[in-house]
Formats: structure tokens, sequence, C-alpha cells
């Protein structure tokens, strides 16, 4: 009986091969763009409907905690992926065994939100050449004690123009918690970031708004950075503005070898080899290394499009409390040449590079006289301790014209 | 009754295999895939062991490595209709074609990848092969698969095997916004000992290919020791690596390129420091020290099987040991020359 009961499905399953119209499209494993099913079969499905969904259709995440072994990946303009909330939907990829990233984005038009991504083994959420994209009321979380072996980035759009970044929480990341990089047109919000080495990141890209952030306990709080031997350098018109930025105190807990790995534990903000940024009514409190920190980029390059410098760079009408009592890393030994403290706002005092004439910086800084300065003098690198010749006259660059707000065109 | 069950499947066989219909061209142009590929007409057998007329089975001078798979090429090019030769990038494949191929440990097959070039671009589909080897079937989200198999270097390994899935096709695959094969190019074509022919020249004999040249770009074997040992590392990185580390490929922000073409010694790694490599750069500094592997994440990197380290990303779970040791050995004999 068994036999043939087997014999009947071998001959059906012959019949279905043998017959079925060639040129019939599959329909084995559609799962329309919809609401995505709890149960074990979650990922596949979920996975599935990323790649069959329409341009503009939304997945719909149900609640419960799920735990993915593989990253996910969408390639179609216009999705939607939404979860019913940041504490309800929690996809956990502490079992992973493959890919990059939790979610990896490559189309345009993407919103992303109401979802937590959790403990990933490489980056959180990355999104390249991701065009008007949105992450919106995410959580991006690596779990437990700031540790090494975290993801670089939690939030991670890179080769993108028009990004949204609003009311995200990332904490735990062995790089940055936010990083925009070799993008344009951005703009990154109401966003908490806690806990990471560098909290929010501006890196080799152009014209961002960074506002109404909060960013507390990283190594540092907020970055603007460029970096030579990538595709885009020149990062130019970033504006730091109505930004919380206290208590910077982490220990960097950086892998070695990356940029971030140089920032000293107990910076607020740090700008590094960068034109045209505006740092203003920003609330800076308890950063123990300092609260503003701009430096030329140190290492050798071969890069010759490259320039190193902090440069136009306007620092006005922040409020500041307490901060560069207990200077470290690099700036532990140039603060006991200051008598063991460094002032509010720091400059390397490097304004030439690789043998190089001096270049004009425009530095501008309109703040209050009780607020403090030094340039630590050290005018090039590599960094020589006889060149430390600190001086705490403000330089006496001008600002230019301000810097128009950011405007995204998916931004409603 | 197994008498009788063999009888019914010998004569399905029979009836089924009576009607040599050859590539499926309706199939090929379907805007959605087929549930099988014995529907694409692809080989006259359900194993997929003997290729359809026209379907004609190719090697590239180095293969990408996947987990000590064995790889079977085949092109499938519309009756009457040519490739377009290139000396760097891919040939251009007429719409209507096929590039296919299966991974597989000696007869165990495990998953047959196509490359469609349809009127509105390169569709990459995967299949992954039942067991039994009998059917093969479309598997959008890809799959994992736990193996215990004689990999291409007789050594018998226990592991999770990874079909990719349609979007980490499109991950090594990208060319700008494109989808586009990455192997079929002069270069890694340019084989003297295939059916006894160059292998180019035999495609253009057959009507497959037209404008090639007389003189045709050669990469030297990843693994012939008496080649150069610099050129052997960059043609083994121009195909494992290559198609993601180049300014068009999905790992183009990295900065790190490393086409066969690259010439400029920072982007192929040499004193460059790493962008968002994370914890994938194991506390090291660059990308490569001349001299010093144990101090290159390039090697580290290669050497992983952790996800969030492992390069390439995807396509591999186990480590090419001689991949490994053939970049280790490079990079050791930079110093040597610059001491020279």
């Amino acid at each position: 009986m068994i036999q043939k009961i087997a014999i009947g499905v071998a001959a059906a399953a012959l019949l279905s091969a043998c017959g079925e119209a060639p040129n019939e499209a599959a329909d084995t494993p559609v799962v329309e763009a919809g609401t995505i099913a709890a149960g074990e079969n979650f990922a596949a499905d979920l996975q599935t409907a990323l790649i069959e969904a329409e341009p503009g259709s939304t997945v719909t995440l149900p609640a419960g905690t799920f735990q993915l072994v593989d990253g996910l990946s969408l390639d179609v303009d216009g999705v939607t992926i939404t979860g019913a909330g940041e504490d309800e939907t929690i996809l956990d990829f502490a079992g992973q065994t493959g890919a990059g990233e939790g979610l990896l984005v490559t189309s345009d038009g993407v919103i992303l939100q109401n979802f937590t991504i959790r403990d990933t083994k490489g980056d959180g959420i990355k999104s390249k050449g991701a065009d008007q994209i949105i992450y919106r009321d995410l959580t991006v979380e690596w779990s437990g004690e700031p540790d090494e072996s975290n993801g670089a980035y939690g939030v991670y759009p890179v080769e993108s123009s028009d990004v949204l970044v609003e009311r995200v929480t990332v904490r735990g990341a062995s790089d940055a918690g936010i990083y925009v990089g070799q993008s344009d047109n951005i703009i990154v919000r109401d966003s908490l970031a806690e806990f990471n080495v560098a909290g929010i990141e501006i890196e080799n890209s152009t014209n961002a708004d960074v506002y109404g952030n909060t960013a507390t306990n990283n190594t540092g709080g907020l970055l603007v950075f460029d970096l030579p031997d990538l595709p885009k350098i020149g990062g130019h018109s970033t504006r730091l503005f109505n930004n919380n930025v206290s208590g910077n105190n982490t220990r960097n807990f950086a892998p070695p070898g990356n940029i971030v790995a140089g920032v000293p534990s107990g910076t607020g903000i740090m700008i590094q080899a960068n034109e045209r940024v505006e740092v203003f009514n920003n609330t800076l409190a308890d950063n123990r290394s300092v609260h503003v920190l701009l430096v030329t980029y140190s290492p050798e390059f071969e890069d010759e499009r490259y320039n190193p410098t902090p440069r136009n760079i306007l620092i006005s009408q922040n409020s500041y409390e307490r901060g560069g009592y207990e200077p470290q890393g690099a700036l532990q030994l140039l603060g006991l040449a200051l008598g063991g403290q460094l002032p509010d706002i720091v400059w390397d005092g490097v304004d030439r590079w690789q043998g190089g004439e001096a270049v004009e910086l425009n530095l501008a800084i309109d703040e209050a006289e009780t607020v403090g300065y030094a340039s630590l003098g050290l005018t090039e690198y590599p960094l020589d301790p006889a060149n430390l010749a600190p001086d705490s006259t403000r330089p006496t660059g001008t600002a230019l014209e301000r810097l128009p707000e950011i405007h995204l065109s998916h931004d409603k | 009754m197994r008498a009788a069950l063999a009888a019914i499947v010998g004569l399905w066989l029979a009836a089924c295999g009576a009607a040599p219909a050859g590539p499926n061209m309706d199939a090929i142009l379907a805007a959605k895939p087929a549930p099988s590929l014995a529907d694409y007409g692809l080989f006259r057998d359900a194993r997929g062991r003997e290729p359809a007329a026209g379907v004609v089975g190719y090697d590239l001078s180095n293969p990408l490595f996947t987990d000590y798979a064995d790889k079977h090429r085949y092109a499938y090019l519309p009756e009457g209709q040519a490739a377009t030769y290139s000396d760097d990038d891919v040939f251009e494949f007429p719409v209507g074609s096929v590039l296919i191929k299966t991974f597989a440990y000696g007869e165990r097959y495990i998953e047959t990848r196509l490359l469609i070039h349809q009127a509105d671009g390169w569709q990459a589909i995967p299949y992954i092969w039942n067991e039994a080897g009998t059917d093969a079937v479309y598997a959008p989200i890809g799959g994992r698969m736990e193996l215990d198999v004689v990999g291409y270097d007789g050594v018998q390994r226990a592991f999770t095997y990874a079909v990719p899935n349609k979007n980490q096709c499109k991950t090594c695959h990208q060319n700008g916004d494109e989808l586009v094969p990455i192997g079929p190019k002069a270069r890694n074509l340019n084989l003297s000992e295939v059916n006894g022919a160059n292998q180019v020249a035999d495609w253009a004999a057959f009507g497959m290919l037209e404008g090639a040249p007389d003189t045709v770009p050669v990469l030297p074997s990843v693994w012939d020791e008496g080649a150069d040992l610099d050129e052997r590392a960059r043609a083994y990185l121009d195909i494992n690596c290559a198609h993601c580390h180049k300014p068009s490929g999905s790992a183009s922000n990295s900065g790190l390129w490393l086409e066969w073409t690259e010439t400029d010694p920072v982007k192929i790694g040499l004193g460059k420091h790493p962008t968002a490599a994370g914890r994938g750069a194991g506390k090291l500094q660059l990308v490569i020290v001349p001299g010093d592997p144990d101090q290159s994440i390039l090697a580290f990197r290669m050497a992983s099987q952790e996800a969030g380290i492992a390069m390439p990303e995807l396509g591999r779970a186990l480590t090419d040991a001689a991949g490994v040791e053939l970049i280790r050995n490079w990079i050791t004999e930079m110093e040597t020359r610059e001491e020279e």
C-alpha cells in the first residue's frame, strides 16, 4: 500500500514536470507585498516579498521578535517597509552567518520605518546608491556593553542623494551610529545616538543639515570628516545646529585601523578636513576631552584632489558647560602641556601639509568672551611635540554668507 | 514493485526525451522565471548533463572560488546571432542569450544559475537541484543546505552551502545601474586548450562572436607557478574581487579597486586605510602592507569565514586556502622587490 502511494506520487510529480507549459510563470514561492506572517517561514517570506514587491508597494512586518540568519536586501524602487513599532517589531541578527549587513537597500525612494534591527554582524542597515531614502522611527542597536566586535555602522546611507534620517535611535556601533558617506543633500534630525564610537558622522559628503539630535555617551558626539582615496572627496557645506551633545565620554572601542579609532574619548563635535561647516545653537555639556575640535587629517596621503584641512568653519552661539576637564587619547599629552585641561574650542593649529606652504583656513568663532579657545600651534603633521605652541588668541576668520537650509523633495 | 516504478519512469523519460525541442525562446523571454530549469529546454536530459543543440560549453581561465565546487558553464545564443567582442569588457550578447552555470560536487548537482539577456536587461535566476538530481526548481530567495561533499581539491568537508538570492546575484553582477555577466570577457575566455582549439577563436568560428581581433588579451593562469607572481595575484583578485571592487561595482564606495586594469597602487590597497571596514579590518591599519601579509587587511579578510569580516561577503562559506596563500606570497614578495 505504501509502495503504491509512493508510485502515485512519483508519477504525478513526473507528469507535472513533463506536462507543464514551459513558459508559465512560477507560482509556488510568490508572496504578494503585504503583511508578512509571523511564523517559522518569516525570514523566507520577508525576503521573497522584498524581491517580488511591486514598485511603490508596502511590505508590513508583524509584531514580534524574529531571528534572522541571513542579511535582507531590497532592490525595488519606492517600496516602504514598515513594522508595528520600534518596540514591537524586532529583527534579531545575533545568529547571522551571511552578508555584510542586516538590511541592504539599493533602490530609490525607499521608506524604512517602525522596526528595530538588533545585533547584526556587520552594519545594521546600509543603503547604497539609494536616492530619496527615508529612515524614520527606527532603532538599530547592539545589545550589551559597547564592544569592538559590534558592527561598524548602525544606519549607513552611502553614495546617495536626498537622504532623510529622522527619529532614529542607534546604540552600540563600533564606528558610527548614524553615518552618511559620499552622499549629497542630507538631513539627519531628531535622532538619538548613544554608546557608539561616533554618534553621528557626515563623511565625504556635501550639503547636510544635522539638527535636533541628541548625541550622548558616545566616544565623540558629532563628526564631520573628509578622507582621501575615496571616489567622492571634498566634503563641504554641513550645518550642525540645535543638537544636544553631552557626556560623550565612552571609551573608544573602535577596532584600530578605522579612522574613528583616533577620536579621543570625551569629544563633543569634531571637524576634520572639511570645507564650510557651521556649528551653531548646540548645547555642549560634560565632554571630558573637548567640546569642539578642529583638526587636519594627519596620515600621509597621495590623493592630489585632497585638502586635509578644516576651512571656512563657523562656530557660533553654542552653549558650553563643563568640558575639557580630563583630555583623553591624543589630546591627553597636549592637554597636559596646557595644564591638564583644554578649553571649549581647540584647533590643532595645522595649516599646511606634506611640506607645502601655509594656507588661510578662515576659522570664524562667534562666541561669548567666556568661551575658551586654544590653538595647539602644531603647524603640520606628522605630529612633533616640539612644535607645540599653544595660543589662546582667537582666529580672525570671518563668516561667509550663511549656508542655505537643506530641502529634500521627498520630505513632506 | 520497484521494477514497476522503474518501468514507469523509463517510459516517461523516453516519452519526454523523444521531443528534443531545444531552447524555448518563450520561456527565455518570459517576464517571470520558469518554475523548473527543464522548462527552458537548455538540456536534453532532466539531469542537466547534456546540453541541447546550440548550447555551448565554455571555460574561464580563472574561475571564481565557490567552496571548492565544480562549475559547468554553457552559453546559448539565439540562432544566427553573435556576441560582440570587447578587449576589456564583457562581450555584448544579443537579447535572448542565456549564460548557464551549474555548481556541483562531482555528480551531486547543487544549483544552476541562469543569466538571461532580455530586452530590458539581464536577469539573474537561481535554480536549486533536488537531492536526486532530477529537477532544479526556481529559488528566488536562494537557500542554505548542509553538505558533506568532496571538493575539486579531493578533500571532503561538511559545511553549510548558501545559494544566493536574486538580490545577492545583483550585488556581484552590478555595473552601475545595470546587471551584467562577469565571466565572459576576452581575457577570461582566451584559453588555448578547450576542445583542442583557442576558445575565443572557436566562438568566432562558430559564429557566436564577431569582431574578435587576432591579438586577444590574456590572463595568466592563477595556478601556473611558472607565471609571474604579480600577474597571478592580480588575475586572482580580478576574478574573485573586482566584480564588486571596481568604480561601477557594489563596493565602489570603498575606493579599493582590484580590476586587472587598475594601475594606481593606493586603489589596489598599498598603503590604503580601510574605509568602512569596522571590525572587518581586524585591528590592522592598512589594506596591504608590502612585505607583511599578517598586517594586511586583504589577506585577513580572505582568510576569515565570519559574517561581517569574510571577503567576498557572498558566495563562499569556506576559505580558498590556495588563494590566501597566493595573495600572502604576493604581499610578502612586494618588499623583496622594492629592495632589489
